[in-house]
């Protein structure tokens, strides 16, 4: 618990991204984006951790994240997505879908485009809940159950599908290149809204999703509805899961009673050594995954696994007594969040 | 109402023009005042004025303030009461440390941006906070030492002289300064900061400077010298050594004697700066008076003075060492700042005292609150009824959770707050969080679960039904019926239900099939919700062929009776296709229940009062001819059982 340090900030974080590296090189992610909520005046943010030429650094140095720009942003910070490296999309609860561009030379961030109320009621505005994007298209869902979709670089809205559902719709995520998946409730007795959603990164049609009363879901979206495994998680709403982008054995999960827990599957001792992660391997273990239906061993262990079977191990990664925990972001070995507490957390040395 | 302790202090409105009069109203950390036309004709004022007496929780430095000393605090409470005493004092003090390195870090952002601005306004603002908060830091390191450590004779004033220490800090700064330049010892600050030194007791310090002196005269080498052994072998007592209290003091005594008998013997008479050094070390009150610059202030001198003449000072002799120092060092003229009266509270150990003179001068309940939950934790504090019922510590907490409660972001810290103040924070808490502004359902997801935490039902469903109504007045019922369901509401699902089956009724075809589908027991909340689930039921099944159970389930919704009267003849309707299909599938007695129901109706029908209007006459027209419709067909299908009946086949229902 030593590599992770409380940096105050004075908003309460909604959202934290980390800015993707690409794929062919080592670096660590050096620079995230924050979104703010329930202020008066909201903004988002750029910070660094400074992490480059990392290598030169000593073990023990642990530096603050520094603020690099920041700008105003109407309305609370529902969602927040990297379209690319220097573009932004955020949704807001006044039903506005903006893309910022963060200028790197000089430091400053400014509205490339903005879709003010797209998402609405007739006679209000409908917050915009959440966003994802696989640049140029962008896809945005909100309270009014709407699923809109956009491109970058164009003026008007591209589609509408209305009424989608009459509930709202928390949190949206792809699951192949023309599919996407919203979410709403779910139940098992109770009924349930569902909060967050994430595809495993490998295998398109295993997909994690967090409730109201905690519980982390695994579904196989192509069997049915009901989830494969429940695992009872958090005390409280959960915000957001995510699988770890390149060792997907790994999972992690934030919600509002203030814990942010790591989740980690053991794997199969006979699967081959180069689908067992690690961020240089994941375009090998793409190409060589086999077609459903094979080899046993490349089910993923998600699917089979149920937590009394001992096989998943959870680890807490922050003090506790924090207030809410509202967003997450893991990339390589750096996770960042952001609470309720108006404090931002980092940890640069995350075991995966 | 008892006398007050300060003249009320008297904001201009500047916007406001003169001779008009202003109404008010009091807000839960403001008061808004307007202009009235009270007296004189004239045009009105379109303007409201917000008055607010706090404005730092609109600081984004202090807000780091609040946030972390908030998790400090949380911390502080879940301290097991069980521990030893021992172990407990020094959680306190660390805990004490803890929230004065947060006062510190705050104050150095301030100084940092309060030096960089350039708008003069920001930097005299900033520059005020800064003095608040040193001022603060000053009072807490101080109560500190005096009542959690509450150290006794000895390391005391060992204490204390880290306090004067850590709070006059400009004696490093002249002492760079000197350090730096070409010929340290001829600097016009030199002797200056060797005195300021000695001042402090740190003789360490004073004596590497005296020795830089010492080299460029070498002629009075002596006399370096003895002023160095007199500096070296002064003793300073060690808590952790095995010396008593009693055999310091009569060491100390010793070397005082020593230093007075060099003073006797004027050895350093010739060097007017060491025989003044002398003179302090001996403790002559005139030569320390002589150095108020140095001293800067009346607690400097007071500490600099028991190190010289008492250094085996009793905490309970304290205060008139205070008293006497304050009134030797200060103008008779001057009036005490409140600062100096504070701390001369806290010299004389009446901590309330301390409390309240802090409340006056502060115009935020941030740090009495906190200390006063520290001193209590430590046992300190008297259980003091006020009139308000409850004791000083829950008092303070709930004036600045409450305050917290005004800000439009910080109203969650102030919700640990409540929950720390026994007996009053849950009434406070459930008056407060229905006046959280829900614009989005995260929040309100947020705010349910604060309720639901803490079981206070009433607001849960309050809240629940202001997203439902937002919900159901943007036409969103799915959302309205789920938070109704949260709330348990079971009039709200009645009402949503009723909604749900008009819009059937104008549409033909159900909307948000997914949830009602879905429900599974949450439908049993309410009769209205039940039927529609089961009559949505109903339409499935028909939809797939199954018409057995359909027609089961259709007769067991109109003997039940749970539908709305205005929903039978829907329901005596669907029954018609059920009714005209090839096979019979009624049984015998489900037919006669069908026919009685239809009577049922259609005598409700025959009784409607003969002025009612033309529309409804003709529904009602309409609805006696489906009724003998439909009695022509349940007719036509008894007579098809009994056929079967009497033929002997088998016929359904037996």
């Amino acid at each position: 618990m030593e590599s992770v340090n409380a940096k105050y900030v004075s908003q309460k974080i909604s959202k934290t991204r980390w800015r993707p590296v690409s794929h062919s090189s080592l670096q660590q992610p050096d620079i995230f984006a924050t979104g703010s909520w329930d202020n008066e005046d909201n903004k988002i943010s750029f910070w660094s951790i400074g992490n480059h030429g990392s290598s030169g650094m000593d073990e023990g140095f642990e530096g603050d994240p520094q603020l690099l720009c920041e700008h105003k942003h109407d309305g609370d910070v529902l969602d927040l997505q990297f379209l690319d490296q220097d573009r932004i999309v955020t949704t807001s609860s006044t039903g506005a879908v903006t893309i910022f561009r963060h200028h790197q030379n000089s430091q400053t961030i400014s509205v490339s485009q903005r879709w003010p109320r797209v998402h609405r009621y007739p006679c209000d505005n409908a917050p915009c809940t959440g966003v994802v994007c696989s640049s140029p298209e962008i896809v945005t869902v909100g309270e009014d159950g709407k699923i809109i979709v956009f491109r970058a670089d164009q003026e008007g809205v591209i589609r509408v599908i209305e009424n989608a559902d009459s509930s709202t719709i928390h949190a949206v995520t792809y699951l192949r290149t023309t599919e996407i998946l919203t979410c709403i409730l779910y139940l098992d007795d109770v009924l349930l809204p569902l909060h967050c959603v994430d595809r495993h990164p490998n295998q398109q049609h295993i997909v994690a999703t967090g409730g109201q009363d905690g519980m982390l879901c695994v579904w196989d979206v192509r069997q049915g509805s009901t989830p494969f495994s429940l695992m009872e998680a958090h005390s409280a709403e959960m915000w957001e899961v995510h699988f770890h982008p390149t060792n997907p054995d790994h999972l992690f999960t934030c919600s509002e009673d203030g814990s942010l827990l790591h989740w980690e599957t053991s794997t199969h001792s006979d699967m081959p050594s180069f689908l067992q992660g690690g961020r240089n391997n994941s375009m090998i273990s793409r190409s060589a995954m086999a077609p459903a239906g094979g080899n046993q061993s490349l089910i993923s262990t998600w699917l089979s696994g149920d937590s009394s079977k001992g096989r998943l191990e959870t680890t807490h990664m922050l003090p506790s007594q924090t207030l809410s925990v509202n967003s997450l972001d893991v990339l390589g070995q750096c996770l960042v969040c952001g609470t309720d507490g108006e404090a931002i957390f980092v940890n640069r040395q995350v075991p995966v | 109402m008892e006398e007050l302790d300060v003249e009320p202090a008297i904001t201009n409105i500047p916007a406001a023009s003169d001779g008009k009069h202003l109404g008010f109203a009091w807000g839960p950390g403001d008061i808004l005042a307007y202009e009235t036309l009270y007296m004189a004709p004239g045009s009105g004022c379109s303007f409201i004025h917000e008055v607010r007496k706090d404005e730092d929780i609109y600081s984004p430095i202090l807000r780091k303030l609040f946030n972390e000393s908030h998790h400090i605090f949380v911390g502080l409470q879940t301290i097991r009461e069980d521990l030893p005493s021992k172990n407990k004092k020094t959680q306190f003090v660390s805990i004490s440390k803890n929230y004065r390195s947060v006062i510190r870090a705050c104050m150095e952002e301030l100084q940092q941006v309060a030096v960089s601005t350039k708008v003069a306004e920001v930097a005299t603002q900033y520059g005020n906070q800064v003095s608040i908060l040193l001022a603060i830091e000053l009072i807490w390191n101080l109560c500190e030492v005096l009542f959690i450590d509450a150290a006794p004779a000895g390391p005391l004033l060992l204490h204390l002289l880290d306090w004067v220490r850590l709070h006059k800090g400009d004696v490093d700064e002249k002492a760079r300064e000197v350090l730096q330049s070409e010929s340290p010892a001829e600097h016009h600050d030199y002797w200056d900061v060797v005195v300021s030194y000695v001042l402090q007791g740190r003789f360490e310090e004073a004596r590497q400077m005296l020795v830089k002196q010492a080299t460029l005269q070498p002629a009075a080498r002596n006399m370096y010298k003895l002023m160095d052994t007199l500096l070296s072998k002064m003793p300073f007592y060690n808590p952790g050594g095995t010396q008593t209290l009693t055999e310091f003091d009569v060491k100390w005594r010793h070397w005082h004697e020593e230093v007075d008998r060099c003073l006797q013997d004027n050895s350093f008479a010739s060097n007017q700066h060491l025989e003044i050094i002398c003179k302090i070390l001996v403790g002559d009150e005139d030569t320390l008076l002589e150095h108020k610059e140095l001293l800067s202030t009346w607690y400097h001198f007071l500490v600099t003075r028991l190190l010289f003449c008492h250094p085996t000072v009793k905490p309970t002799e304290l205060h008139y060492y205070a008293q006497s120092c304050m009134t030797m060092f200060l103008d008779l003229r001057s009036v005490p700042e409140p600062l100096d009266s504070i701390l001369l509270a806290a010299f004389e150990f009446d901590i309330h005292q301390v409390i309240k003179d802090c409340s006056i001068a502060l115009n935020n309940w941030w740090f009495v609150a906190h200390l006063t939950d520290l001193l209590d934790h430590c046992k300190l504090l008297q259980s003091h009824n006020l009139h308000f019922g409850s004791n000083l510590r829950e008092f303070l907490l709930l004036e600045y959770a409450s305050g917290l409660f005004t800000h439009h972001s910080l109203w969650q810290l102030a919700v640990d707050y409540f929950d720390n103040c026994p007996e009053f924070g849950h009434v406070y808490l459930e008056l407060q969080i229905e006046r959280v502004p829900l614009d989005t359902e995260r929040k309100a997801l947020k705010v349910l679960r604060i309720c639901e935490q803490r079981q206070m039902s009433e607001q849960v469903r309050s809240i629940c039904k202001i997203m439902a109504m937002r919900a159901l007045r943007n036409n969103r019922l799915g959302s309205a019926l789920s938070w109704s369901i949260r709330a348990k509401d079971a009039a709200f699902a009645t009402l949503i239900s009723e909604r749900f089956l008009q819009d059937y009724c104008a549409r033909g075809t159900f909307s948000d099939l997914d949830l009602i589908d879905n429900l599974g027991p949450a439908m049993l909340l309410s009769d209205r919700l039940t039927f529609l689930v089961k009559y949505r039921e109903f339409h499935k099944l028909y939809e797939e062929n199954r018409f057995s159970e359909a027609a089961k389930l259709l007769l067991s919704l109109i003997t039940a009776k749970i539908a709305p009267r205005s929903f039978w003849m829907t329901l005596l309707t669907d029954a018609l296709p059920l009714l005209e299909q090839k096979e019979v599938i009624f049984s015998a007695d489900q037919t006669h229940e069908l026919m009685f129901c239809l009577e049922e109706l259609t005598s409700s029908l025959n009784t409607t009062a003969p002025g009612t209007d033309r529309t409804m006459q003709v529904r009602i027209s309409s609805c006696t001819q489906t009724c003998n419709r439909l009695q022509i067909k349940i007719l036509r299908c008894k007579s098809a059982i009994t056929i079967a009946m009497r033929k002997g086949k088998n016929a359904p229902g037996f």
